[in-house]
């Protein structure tokens, strides 16, 4: 049970880094009034942003991660199954990662 | 949504549930980040804290495959920062409930906010729900898993270090996907969802290690579809 000081330093710094992000947009979010051009463009931020964080990932990782993308996909389309989806497409990866 | 937003422990307890399948998708994401952590000579004192305090996997593993002793403490710093700035953007999305709210519930509620249980709690704002603490619901659940799960990674550390590219690991790629499905709102999302994948693209090639890519992805795309329903819809 060792705590080392400047491992705790950077822990902690990497904490309050952290919940700048998490608390500090919607902080300065309700400092100003959001306009309906704001709330529009707010809207499409969920979508844009998962679209972003998994296509560039899926370019980076080649076929394997694209048939395990492609499994999870259209199990989650199909069945609407969450678990359904991430373990097909896990275990869809797993084989192509064994196979290609 | 016109019914008047709340708070209550029914909220709370749907959150956790729902968050169930999401719990699953990121164990392995936890265990991974135990291992590492392990291995970057971390006590398990000290990578059970950082996963209850920072909460945020990806910018550990990036700040663990750089750690060094004594702690690179500006740099990881900067690097939580840097990899989190997408959560910036994501409060201001639940802004309908959390306008409503006051005190901790706001500000607790976002420190346990992690991209899978806010998508969720989008959803189910968008669906009509009015209770606002499904988002402390699911979130409480995930941060107890995720550090649990970081617990038995430091332990399995110590027998085995699975290597970087296991197929395991894709299950935290899966739930986002999966997430894709969730925010699919029809053809009105095609246009700005393929300008977020381009410029994501290239700004990962550009600025890679970071999430630079996710926020000017994100940025642009909801930018022009913003602006384009706005101004059909007040044609000036």
């Amino acid at each position: 049970m060792r705590l080392d000081l400047s491992n705790l330093a950077a822990i902690i710094g990497m904490a309050l880094a952290t919940y700048a992000c998490r608390g500090g947009g919607y902080w300065l979010f309700r400092q100003i009034r959001p306009t309906p051009l704001i709330r529009a463009v707010l809207a499409f931020i969920p979508g844009t942003l998962f679209v972003s964080y998994v296509v560039p990932a899926l370019v980076a990782g080649g076929v394997r991660q694209m048939v395990g993308a492609a499994v999870t996909l259209v199990i989650m389309i199909t069945t609407g199954s969450l678990i359904g989806a991430i373990v097909g497409g896990t275990g869809a990866a797993w084989l192509a990662y064994s196979f290609l | 949504m016109t019914d008047p937003v709340i708070f209550t422990r029914a909220g709370f307890f749907q959150g956790a549930r729902e968050s169930v399948p999401l719990l699953i998708g990121t164990m392995p994401f936890g265990l991974v980040t135990g291992i590492t952590a392990h291995g970057a000579g971390l006590s398990i004192l000290e990578a059970v804290l950082m996963s209850a305090v920072v909460y945020a996997g990806s910018a550990q593993l990036l700040a663990l495959a750089a750690w060094t002793h004594p702690a690179p403490i500006v740099a990881a710093t900067f690097a939580a920062f840097v990899v989190n700035l997408r959560l910036a953007l994501m409060g201001p999305v639940l802004a309908p409930w959390l306008d409503r709210l006051r005190g901790w519930r706001v500000w607790l509620s976002l420190f346990v906010m992690a991209d899978q249980t806010w998508a969720q709690s989008v959803r189910t704002m968008n669906a009509g729900g009015n209770d606002a603490a499904v988002l402390l619901g699911g979130g409480t659940a995930m941060i107890v898993v995720w550090t649990i799960m970081t617990a038995i990674g430091h332990v399995v550390g110590s027998y085995i270090q699975p290597p970087p590219g296991h197929p395991l690991f894709f299950a935290a790629l899966a739930i986002f996907v999966c997430m894709l499905v969730n925010m699919w709102r029809g053809p009105r999302d095609i246009l700005p969802w393929l300008i977020a994948a381009v410029v994501a693209i290239i700004v990962s090639r550009l600025l890679p290690g970071g999430s630079w890519h996710i926020v000017s992805g994100a940025l642009c795309g909801s930018l022009v579809g913003g602006l384009l329903e706005h101004y059909r819809k007040t044609p000036a």
